[in-house]
């Protein structure tokens, strides 16, 4: 249906619909804080020492890299607001190779892992108990699930790079940047949670 | 007779041809037809697989399948009458076609969302359908997906649960779309109070949408993550717990409930008001009572676990909570009462759908209040009883008013008449046929009968026949009301605009509306259901 007279722009309904996206999004991961609440109050113990396996260094050096990324797209919102395209472009490609960066870490972290026999469902784990199975198996579900969004955001940025780059999205279209920014925010949120939980306590 | 003016909707031409124009079209008058046509699709299929059960429990006995297919029979009825029909029913159907006429709007806020949206339902429907064409067969673990057996069963689990994991995106996304819709597009004076009930539930229907699916939907990748990497979030042979496997269910699936009585119930309160010429009362109880019910529904999950072992606190609260929510519910069937109390009331058959869906819809709440009780609830737990119950709040409330709805506004979406006569006939077959086929439940499961049985003894014999007569009857009126819908939308009498006198904006525009709706936005100056006279036109 071309032929719809009206173009209907309301970029506060975009942000409604996208702060209303990001809730439910929360709420994805709400139900998986939930099981490891339960399982921890369950497991105190085998948590605490599974934990310890986990290096702070690799998960502090991430939460770096996201906050940066955070502070970088950002940035983007700014300076595509102030009609600066090169610079625009510039936080935009930083916050890729952020997020780049971020998954290069998890995959050697995940490898170095399965290394050691680590991983869902491996005989390694069962014979540790049950403490460290639901730990591990949450530790990859949550974090995997976590890597897929950061890929999508990956994916969103890049789009929105390409299209500031053709000048289709510029100082007054910006909803589409505003909104992956919102996503990224959330990404960068989610990770600030699940790093205390998986690394920091033990 | 026509008073139309502007080309309609399903005449106006885009610059793609044939299908195409109705699968790729972001119009949501179209794309609500669209869902009308799935859903119908998918409901005859779930009817049909219910009247194979009831076949199956005509008589003790392998009568016409065997146990296994039987327990695949009711897993895909209840998959399928769930996720694929009673959810996305009201709200996708009458949602998208009447929600922004209603308010005053040209189309929904985000209408390429919504498109997608339909695609995304009909992906996860193939998903969850393919299970049927797989070496293995269909699931067999009941539509609840309960751990640990879900993992176990060998049949095909996996696309049942994915299917429904994509079905719930389809789902939340309708939801937002509707909340963005009525904050940012209702017509000028058209404040929250100035605004129609059936666009209130689905305001509240929204909320529930968008905070319980996220739930199920992890829920189900749990249960994915289970079978495909073995993780053990729910086996206790790993350490996991089935029980907290049924606490995350029903977090999402008691509020689902709500998602498919809230916009019955708005639905409802539009055919009355129309029918009885009068002014709705109570209309701001009822607002209230739709975010109450929206609000309490939240917190009564438990009363689905009462024997599946919780604490002594847990079991009050739910029990507590699951009394507290029938107040809204109650609250809105005296307020539809006092409706109709003095009124002049015409007799036609949206209004014949709307008094039986009082009808049944008390019993179904009633029943509820039996099943939340926590005594009553351990002997009738697991029982034909609960099928009894549940059946006649979903096929009750939500589908007589899914019924009643489709007579109510059949000539704004076709711009045509039906059959008067024939409509009240099937009417009065289904009704007799859905009474006949389901009270006999709740005598079957007071004295014993456990639901997902496909073998009785032969004290349960009689009232089982009755039932299975029941279903043959209730699909009688069925065909009957499809065969006069189908015919008058092409041959029926032309419409008005206005055929039963209804005060609501959409009366207001053409039958069927033209493809913006309106050629002015309208200006709201009185409320939605002012029948005064002297205002008149």
């Amino acid at each position: 249906m071309t032929t719809l007279a009206h173009i209907h722009r309301d970029d506060e309904a975009s942000k409604l619909g996208m702060w209303l996206f990001i809730f439910t999004e929360l709420l994805l991961f709400a139900g998986l804080f939930i099981v490891y609440g339960v399982y921890r109050y369950l497991n105190p113990v085998a948590f605490h020492l599974a934990a310890e396996e986990l290096s702070v260094t690799v998960g502090m050096v991430n939460t770096i890299i996201l906050l940066i990324s955070s502070a970088t797209i950002a940035m983007a919102t700014t300076a595509v607001r102030k009609k600066n395209k090169q610079l625009t472009l510039l936080f935009l490609m930083a916050t890729l190779f952020l997020a780049f960066m971020f998954m290069a870490n998890k995959y050697f972290e995940w490898k170095g892992k399965f290394s050691h026999g680590i991983f869902p469902g491996s005989e390694d784990l069962q014979r540790l108990g049950h403490g460290d199975t639901l730990f591990f198996g949450l530790y990859f579900f949550m974090t995997g699930l976590h890597a897929l969004h950061i890929i999508v955001g990956f994916v969103l940025i890049t789009i929105v790079a390409v299209r500031v780059n053709n000048n289709t999205l510029t100082f007054e279209n910006p909803v589409l940047l505003d909104n992956s920014g919102l996503y990224w925010h959330l990404v960068d949120l989610i990770w600030i949670f699940l790093f205390p939980l998986f690394y920091l306590i033990t | 007779m026509s008073d139309r003016t502007n080309l309609s909707f399903r005449e106006e031409k885009g610059n793609r041809k044939g299908i195409f124009a109705w699968i790729l079209s972001t119009d949501h008058k179209r794309i609500g037809i669209l869902y009308l046509y799935s859903i119908v699709a998918f409901f005859l299929t779930g009817v049909v697989l219910g009247i194979l059960m009831k076949l199956e429990l005509l008589a003790p006995g392998k009568t016409v399948m065997d146990p296994a297919t039987y327990n695949a029979i009711f897993t895909l009825h209840g998959v399928i009458m769930i996720f694929l029909v009673v959810v996305p029913g009201l709200p996708a159907v009458f949602g998208n076609f009447l929600l922004p006429i209603m308010i005053g709007a040209k189309d929904v806020a985000f209408p390429k969302i919504n498109l997608l949206s339909w695609w995304i339902y009909v992906f996860g429907a193939i998903i969850a359908l393919s299970s049927l064409f797989m070496a293995g067969g269909p699931p067999d673990t009941g539509w609840t997906f309960y751990a640990p057996y879900a993992f176990k069963t060998n049949t095909n689990m996996l696309p049942a649960v994915l299917g429904a994991f994509i079905l719930g995106f389809s789902s939340i996304l309708t939801g937002i779309n509707f909340i963005v819709t009525i904050h940012r597009m209702r017509a000028p004076g058209m404040t929250w109070f100035k605004m129609p009930l059936f666009p209130w539930t689905l305001y509240g229907t929204g909320w529930i949408q968008i905070l319980a699916t996220p739930i199920v939907g992890i829920t189900l990748l749990m249960i994915v993550g289970e079978r495909v990497l073995n993780i053990g979030f729910f086996d206790p042979a790993l350490g996991g717990d089935p029980i907290l496997y049924q606490h995350l269910f029903w977090i999402y699936s008691h509020p689902a409930v709500y998602i498919m009585i809230l916009p019955a119930m708005g639905a409802i309160s539009e055919i009355i008001p129309t029918f009885a010429n009068k002014s709705i009362f109570g209309y701001k109880a009822i607002v209230l009572s739709t975010l109450a019910i929206a609000f309490v529904g939240y917190f009564v999950w438990g009363h689905h676990m009462f024997t599946s072992g919780m604490s002594g606190t847990a079991l009050y609260t739910f029990s507590l909570l699951t009394f507290i929510v029938a107040i809204p519910s109650a609250i809105k069937v005296f307020n539809w009462v006092s409706t109709l109390h003095k009124a002049s009331i015409q007799l036609e058959a949206p209004f014949f759908w709307a008094a039986s869906f009082l009808f049944v819809f008390m019993i179904g709440g009633l029943s509820g209040i039996a099943l939340g009780a926590l005594t009553t609830n351990i002997h009738l737990h697991d029982t034909a009883f609960v099928v009894a119950h549940f059946h006649f709040i979903v096929f009750g409330g939500v589908g007589f008013a899914f019924m009643g709805a489709i007579h109510y506004w059949f000539p704004k979406i076709w711009g045509r008449m039906y059959n008067a006569r024939l409509a009240t006939t099937g009417w009065m077959i289904f009704f007799i046929g859905f009474c006949t086929l389901y009270l006999p439940m709740f005598f079957l499961g007071f004295s014993g009968m456990p639901r997902r049985y496909y073998d009785y003894v032969e004290e349960f014999h009689g009232p089982n026949v009755v039932s299975t007569i029941g279903s043959w009857v209730l699909a009688l009126g069925l065909i009957i009301i499809l065969y006069n819908l189908i015919r008058s939308a092409t041959k029926g009498e032309v419409a008005t605009k206005n055929p039963w006198g209804g005060r609501t904006l959409e009366w207001t525009v053409d039958s069927p509306p033209s493809l913006e709706n309106f050629d002015e936005i309208p200006v709201v100056t009185r409320s939605p259901y002012d029948y005064r006279k002297n205002i008149d036109e």
